[in-house]
């Protein structure tokens, strides 16, 4: 246990992803089985223990501290599992600290009754960041900024391996992961993957150039339309059916029709997922609405209908097709579609053309609703993990752009905590007494070099007129070019718009205020 | 002033044995002792000040006469100049003088170089005003002594039962490992200019750290006056004068306010740390976005303020600045009757 609350002491106040890793790294490489397993459990998706861990820690403290001085601790600290732990009775006894393994083999599958004595033994056994470890290990979620992708690839990194080999067996595993830990240091053969929904690491596509276009054959290209919704896996291996984002969470749980329309079959594909309504793509912000979803009533299902739009199939029964190209696996897709016929999807057709700048044209016509821009694939590509050159690209259009005025910005975090890197801006809005007044429209805190981050900062320090906290309102005196993919109503913000993606495209240090943008020009830009 | 008047209600309420607050209660500018007529610790100018330490938050500029150790006073010249107050009274510790009839004796609070708690007697009654202290050893500062009273002034700012300060040399041990481990990054580390600078040098040093030191601007004029003291430090060098220069391996020391600011910049990709009786709580270490946080406090934390309270042996304990809610609560259930005096004008921020 004292190794595993070192992590989460250093890993809590760690921001660097880099860091993070090389602290899971050690830990992962020093640790033995099955603790490390179930520490990799706790910081990639919690334990799930459901215990009256709230309730019993309430109990345990009122025969231990007067509850007007819990009441005021637990007030200052703001959390209760670290209140508990720097609470608790000093150690008494010198029983060793248990170890995680100990504690998950002790409170699995008891009563209420006998977890508050076996939770007050080990508390007596640990010291203060112990029994804070201890409390985050039985409470679920640790929250020391280590997501499930972090974990994986620090483990990957711990023993070698490319993450997308950890990603492939990762979902037929369960903690505490031996199987996967024996394989790692090769002590047995890699985990039994069969009848188990994994998710197979996607293939990414690059941003096309100019000098891409002119080097590619168009005879040799599939265009399809890319649509405006979130990249999907679909994994199905009979019973056990799941969607995976494109960095392998799996978001079965937020999107159950979707699991349940391919219940029974065997494949692995790929698509976009997007709502539909009436054949229209909806905006990706009625997306947003399903997503991160832990319950989904009937309500959320009917107003936002889930679809996947498929366009390639890397699994079909016992083929293994991502050595095949994709005219072939494109082929397999529609046949395997046709015969399976499973509903709330179908497949993604393609944009036949001539050549690039006639498919330009065909582009500029167009004028559907979800269509983010083109992609182009060569036919003769291989499935290829990860981000491969040289077989596909995204090719989207120009970003809007509007002129707008910076009027807060904020300290960044980790490496940027001395200056201020997230700026908030406004555009003009005429007011009812026909006076201008700057409206805020979004937050941005990309799109600028280092150097650049460094004249924006002394700018914003220079030009500060108030202070609230790590915030800093500015005199409105500087234009910052906007970049953005789309714009949306939107009622929670003051403006009424919403932008997607906004990142500062150039810094107008020559233009003035004035004459930056009005919020009906951004307006005229809602799709 | 008002305090006749106070004064004279009260005694007139209780004729015998005086009241305490007949002689000593707050008033809007601190504690002022009506017998002797004198301020302890005011917070704007008046005629004659006890002070029971240089923080800027108990010693003022501006007083008319400031009686105080001899390390007080020359913290404050350094502070505010030689002409900090119209006279100084350097009065060291054990001595005893008689102000107006009160006899006056100061004794160590072990919080900073020349920190005092201020021992009063009048008519038979006494009163300690402990200003801030610490149990625990300082390498920099003489040890706390306990005074008995009738009536004990004590500071409440780590007085929470979640404070339980651990021994500060593990601290200092903590910083030199990860000061080895990180060989490529400066390690800025934050410290409340008196007292807690001087006291962490001194703890490095004792662990056996003798590489410089380096610090910022705003530490060096008191750093030079515990070196004058006879407190050694080793080798201190100014880090503005490295002119940009990113320092990476080294230790450097500045105040909190500069550890987010653009003067931190030039270090190699520091790794910021904080010593503070606050780095105990999670929440104030991520909010000062502190990487190597080290719970190194000058304040008593809560075991020790109760157990201080209670073996002073005194009837009476009013509580002047801190958490007073849970200290007050706490010796309220051992017997002790507690009061908050609500003193405004006491900052704990920075510890």
């Amino acid at each position: 246990m004292q190794r595993f609350a070192d992590l989460l002491d250093s890993l809590g106040t760690t921001q660097s992803r880099k860091r993070k890793i090389a602290l899971l790294v050690a830990y992962f490489r020093t640790t033995g089985d099955p603790d490390r397993g179930w520490a990799l459990a706790a910081l990639a998706e919690g334990l799930p223990l459901r215990l009256p861990l709230r309730r019993t820690l309430l109990e345990l403290m009122a025969e231990r501290i007067d509850p007007v001085l819990y009441k005021l601790s637990r007030d200052y600290v703001g959390d209760t599992a670290e209140t508990v732990s720097l609470l608790w009775p000093e150690k008494s006894q010198n029983a060793p600290p248990p170890n995680l393994d100990e504690v998950v083999a002790g409170v699995s599958g008891v009563t209420a009754a006998k977890f508050r004595p076996l939770l007050s033994g080990y508390l007596d056994r640990l010291d203060v960041s112990g029994r804070f470890a201890l409390l985050k290990l039985l409470g679920g979620a640790p929250r020391v900024g280590v997501s499930s992708r972090l974990a994986k690839t620090a483990i990957a990194e711990a023993f070698d391996r490319d993450v997308a080999e950890i990603e492939e067996v990762w979902h037929a595993l369960a903690p505490p992961y031996g199987n996967l830990f024996t394989w790692l240091v090769g002590a047995a053969p890699r985990p039994d993957t069969t009848h188990v929904a994994v998710f197979r690491p996607l293939m990414l596509a690059h941003p096309i150039e100019e000098k891409d276009l002119e080097a590619l054959d168009p005879a040799a290209i599939y265009a399809e339309w890319k649509w405006d919704g979130i990249r999907v896996q679909l994994s199905a291996a009979g019973d056990d059916v799941r969607l995976f984002s494109r960095t392998g969470d799996d978001i079965s749980v937020a999107f159950p029709e979707i699991s349940a329309a391919f219940h029974g079959h065997q494949a692995v594909v790929d698509g976009e997922l997007l709502v539909i309504r009436k054949g229209q793509i909806a905006p990706f912000n009625d997306l947003q609405q399903r997503l991160n979803r832990k319950v989904v009533g009937p309500k959320l299902k009917r107003d936002y209908p889930a679809h996947v739009r498929l366009y390639d199939m890397l699994i079909d029964g016992d083929d293994d097709l991502r050595n095949q190209p994709l005219s072939v696996r494109r082929a397999r897709l529609i046949a395997w579609h046709v015969r399976t016929a499973p509903a709330l999807s179908d497949v993604s057709s393609l944009v036949a053309f001539g050549d690039f700048t006639s498919l330009g044209r065909i582009w500029a016509g167009t004028r559907d609703a979800g269509i983010e821009g083109l992609m182009l694939k060569q036919k003769s590509s291989h499935y290829l993990a990860g981000r491969p050159k040289g077989y596909w690209w995204k090719w989207k259009r120009a970003p809007l752009t509007v002129d707008c005025v910076l009027m807060y910005a904020q300290r960044g975090s980790g490496k940027r905590s001395s200056f201020y890197s997230d700026y908030t801006f406004g555009v003009w809005r005429v007011t009812a007494d026909r006076t201008r007044e700057l409206v805020p429209v979004g937050k941005a805190y990309s799109g600028f070099t280092d150097a650049e981050l460094k004249d924006l900062d002394r700018w914003v320090r220079a030009y500060t007129t108030e202070r609230f906290g790590p915030v800093r309102a500015v005199a409105p005196g500087l234009v910052l070019e906007v970049a953005f993919d789309a714009v949306h109503k939107s009622a929670r913000h003051k403006s009424g718009v919403a932008m997607r993606f906004p990142r500062v495209h150039r810094i107008r240090w020559d233009k003035p205020a004035d004459e930056a943008d009005t919020l009906d020009t951004i307006v005229a830009l809602i799709a | 002033m008002q305090k006749k008047a106070t004064g004279q209600n009260l005694a007139a309420n209780s004729p015998v044995p005086t009241s305490p607050e007949a002689w000593l209660h707050p008033s809007p500018n601190g504690l002022y002792c009506a017998a002797g007529k004198f301020h302890i610790d005011p917070h704007s100018p008046v005629e004659r000040a006890i002070i029971t330490h240089g923080h800027s938050d108990h010693a003022r500029s501006g007083h008319g006469a400031v009686l105080a150790t001899p390390e007080t006073i020359e913290i404050m010249k350094v502070r505010y100049g030689a002409n900090a107050a119209r006279r100084f009274e350097p009065q060291t510790y054990g001595v005893t003088t008689n102000i107006g009839g009160v006899l006056l004796k100061l004794v160590p609070a072990g919080h900073i170089l020349g920190s005092a708690q201020v021992v009063l007697e009048w008519q038979g009654q006494r009163i300690v005003v402990s200003g801030d202290y610490k149990r625990e050893t300082d390498p920099t500062c003489a040890p706390f002594e306990l005074a008995h009273c009738d009536v004990f002034v004590t500071e409440a700012t780590f007085a929470l039962p979640v404070f339980r300060h651990g021994p500060a040399d593990k601290e200092a041990r903590k910083l030199i490992a990860s000061l080895g481990g990180q060989p490529d990054r400066t390690h800025l580390l934050g410290v409340y200019g008196l007292g807690k600078c001087q006291r962490m040098i001194a703890l490095l040093r004792a662990e056996g750290y003798d590489a410089p030191i380096y610090l910022h601007g705003a530490l060096v004029a008191l750093c030079e006056l515990y070196q004058r003291m006879g407190i050694e430090l080793g080798d201190l060098r100014p880090a503005s004068g490295a002119k940009g220069e990113p320092l990476p391996g080294a230790l450097v020391l500045a105040p909190p306010s500069a550890l987010a600011d653009r003067w931190s910049q030039r270090f190699a990709d520091p790794v910021t740390a904080f010593a503070s009786g606050w780095m105990q709580v999670r929440g104030r270490v991520r909010q000062r976005g502190v990487e190597l946080p080290l719970v190194v406090s000058d304040h008593a934390d809560w075991p020790d303020l109760v157990d201080t309270c209670l073996a002073t042996g005194a009837s009476e304990i009013w509580v002047t600045h801190g958490r007073d809610d849970a200290l007050v609560h706490e010796l309220g259930k051992r017997g002790q009757h507690a009061r908050a005096l609500a003193l405004v004008g006491f900052e704990d921020e920075d510890d």
